[in-house]
């Protein structure tokens, strides 16, 4: 069988899964729909964050970035995970015992005002969006190029079937539809990993198959770095002096924008108890880190065997992968010296060969000659990793809408019952938005979702840690802090994002710092503002400063509660 | 529960939270990015340990953290007695 009817076989069978799960928990309240009735286990919850979490970035670029940049690449696996101990450590815990059901609410609640709740309210919308888009090209991309559908049929599939189990499910289908696709992608992500780890170097286990020996006898990464050296790139694993200072930065901005992205945090309030959130966060970390400490090496063996396949090797040589990507027009090659010979080399008028990264993670299992059903596999984890992520943002946008702007703000007397038909109605508009602006992307999917980042970092992160940390902090603080962070980080991406039409060039950059990075700078700004306004102006009244004193510790956290 | 024992474990947990944080500041930050080229000189089998630091035991080192942490504050919350029943 080929490639395409596995891939027709196994997606299939995945997507009757997720609508089976779907089905048999759908959502009766709005508790269910907003926090799955707050009744999760923290293992449940901790494979629903992860899902949630690892996004088509994360599984079907990442690696493939990393196999071009090395050691830079470090950004993403650290940034990435990094952030999940700010979760753990300052947020997670406290946000439970406060038990409501949104990050605006919290917001809201703590500085005591409905300015602060709209402003919250935006940023979350924002945030969620900006990164919902990009998933949504993602699915259409997936299903583009292996069920050879348009590009935007791609999407009106992934449309539909988010459309119906986040409608019907909210938050309690979303939940145990993405346990389901945990399963799928990370079982999707280690088969190839470990077969081409025996292939490359004998030990099945990849994170330590990277580090291991080849069949001549030379370290992996070794022969890698001479390979890169040869070529003209820099040594795969070497950290110089002006990567370090990006890879600080862009690793900071990640890790707190994990700490501040409302999908994530919201995924804390679903559990039962204090202990739960603390634990569950532990058990997501450690589910992501099978498929983050993977990749690097997925990234190391796909490096080695792409430069040993296709470097000065006869151009009429090349395997039957080559030549279907070649018909995507996601490889490029360019004859420059007519001699029929690749020349794959840094040098960039002798380079002779251009390969879009981020199909390596697809282009792997056929690069290193595995069964059709691996490849197959690979494309069902794609689509399981960016179906969770898009299910598990749109929510927030559905509730920050039926409940923040609806409930909380404009009507407060609606029933739930008409609460959850807005929530329903929001969902669906919210999906349909994101596909038809995932057809026309502001820019690429990394870049789409780094921005989100920034401004996730620069907004939310101090606002709520502060919340938590300092008694002393009032809402003219949290506001303005808020305001000035994400105007400034989003100023700055559009002023050094040629691709979103800003006049910016590389040499403005302040203290050196590329737009991704942007937010870490960002979030010092918001939160040296915060500090300063808060002091200049009265304090919060005595009774948030209790609920302050109540959050901090365990005891008393009833379920999520609506008031 | 008085105010001063409230006091006194809130400055337990703070002290937690600052020896956790540094150690999770000093596997990524430190030995996985400022430091990561002086201990690239460094092998451990076959990677360069700045390097190995970077791409995998920074990750391994945020896991056991978050364990840690929920162990510690476990412990805390029943010597202060106020976990959830």
């Amino acid at each position: 069988m080929g490639v395409q009817t596995w891939t027709f076989i196994i997606v299939g069978l995945t997507f009757l899964l997720y609508i089976g799960v779907a089905i048999w928990a759908r959502a009766g309240s709005t508790k269910e729909f907003y926090v799955a009735g707050g009744g999760v286990s923290p293992l449940a919850n901790g494979m629903a964050t992860a899902a949630d979490w690892m996004s088509a970035a994360s599984y079907l670029s990442m690696a493939g970035l990393i196999s071009f940049m090395g050691y830079s690449g470090s950004q993403y696996l650290m940034g990435w995970t990094g952030g999940y101990v700010l979760l753990a450590l300052l947020l997670a815990p406290y946000l439970r015992k406060f038990g409501k059901f949104t990050v605006p609410d919290f917001i809201g609640e703590r500085y005591y005002s409905k300015q602060a709740r709209m402003v919250a309210l935006i940023c979350a919308i924002f945030v969620s969006f900006t990164y919902v888009v990009g998933q949504m090209k993602g699915v259409g991309v997936a299903f583009a190029r292996f069920l050879e559908v348009p590009f935007t049929t791609g999407i009106l599939i992934g449309i539909g079937i988010v459309f119906f189990y986040a409608v019907l499910g909210g938050m309690k289908g979303i939940t145990y539809t993405q346990v389901a696709q945990y399963c799928v992608l990370i079982f999707a992500f280690t088969v190839p990993a470990v077969f081409i780890s025996l292939q490359m170097v004998g030990n099945p286990i990849p994170q330590l198959g990277f580090g291991g020996t080849m069949s001549d006898g030379t370290y992996l990464l070794d022969k890698l770095n001479m390979l890169s050296t040869d070529l003209g790139f820099a040594e795969y694993t070497s950290a110089g002096m002006n990567d370090r200072i990006n890879v600080f930065f862009i690793t900071a901005s990640l890790m707190l924008g994990t700490a501040g992205l409302p999908h994530v945090i919201v995924r804390f309030f679903t559990v039962p108890r204090v202990r739960d959130a603390r634990i569950s966060a532990g058990y997501a970390l450690f589910f992501i880190a099978i498929l983050y400490t993977t990749a690097p090496a997925i990234a190391s063996f796909a490096r080695v065997n792409l430069i040993e396949t296709v470097s000065n090797k006869s151009y009429e040589s090349m395997p039957e992968w080559f030549t279907k990507w070649e018909q995507a027009e996601l490889i490029t090659f360019t004859d420059k010296n007519s001699d029929g010979i690749i020349q794959y080399v840094a040098n960039k008028d002798k380079n002779e060969l251009i390969i879009d990264r981020d199909i390596m993670v697809l282009a792997n299992p056929e690069i290193a000659n595995l069964p059709a059903w691996v490849i197959a596999l690979v494309v069902s984890g794609g689509l399981a990793a960016a179906l969770s992520t898009a299910a598990g943002l749109l929510l927030v946008i559905a509730t920050s809408i039926s409940h923040d702007l609806l409930k909380k703000s404009i009507m407060p007397h609606i029933s739930e019952k008409g609460e959850l038909l807005a929530a329903r109605i929001a969902i669906a508009v919210a999906v349909v938005g994101a596909g038809l602006a995932g057809m026309n992307p502001p820019g690429f999917v990394a870049q789409v979702v780094a921005l989100a980042f920034g401004l996730a970092a620069s907004s939310f992160f101090p606002a709520i840690i502060l919340g938590i940390f300092d008694k002393r902090m009032n809402k003219e603080g949290a506001i303005t802090g808020m305001i000035v962070g994400i105007l400034f980080t989003t100023i700055y991406i559009w002023y050094f994002k040629p691709q979103l039409g800003g006049p910016g060039t590389p040499d403005g950059y302040w203290f050196g710092i590329k737009p991704e990075g942007i937010g870490t700078l960002g979030m010092l700004v918001n939160l040296a503002i915060s500090l300063v306004v808060s002091r200049m102006t009265a304090p919060p009244p005595q009774y948030v400063q209790d609920m302050v004193e109540d959050i901090r510790i365990p005891r008393g956290a009833g379920a999520a509660v609506e008031h | 529960m008085s105010d001063k024992d409230l006091s006194l474990y809130w400055k337990k947990n703070l002290q937690y939270l600052f020896i956790l944080l540094s150690v999770w500041f000093a596997v990524s930050y430190g030995c996985g990015i400022l430091f990561a080229e002086a201990l690239n000189s460094i092998k451990l089998g076959g990677f360069p340990l700045g390097f190995w630091f970077a791409q995998q035991g920074a990750i391994y080192t945020f896991v056991i953290l978050i364990f840690v942490y929920v162990r510690l504050m476990n412990n805390l919350d029943k010597e202060f007695d106020v976990d959830e029943k």
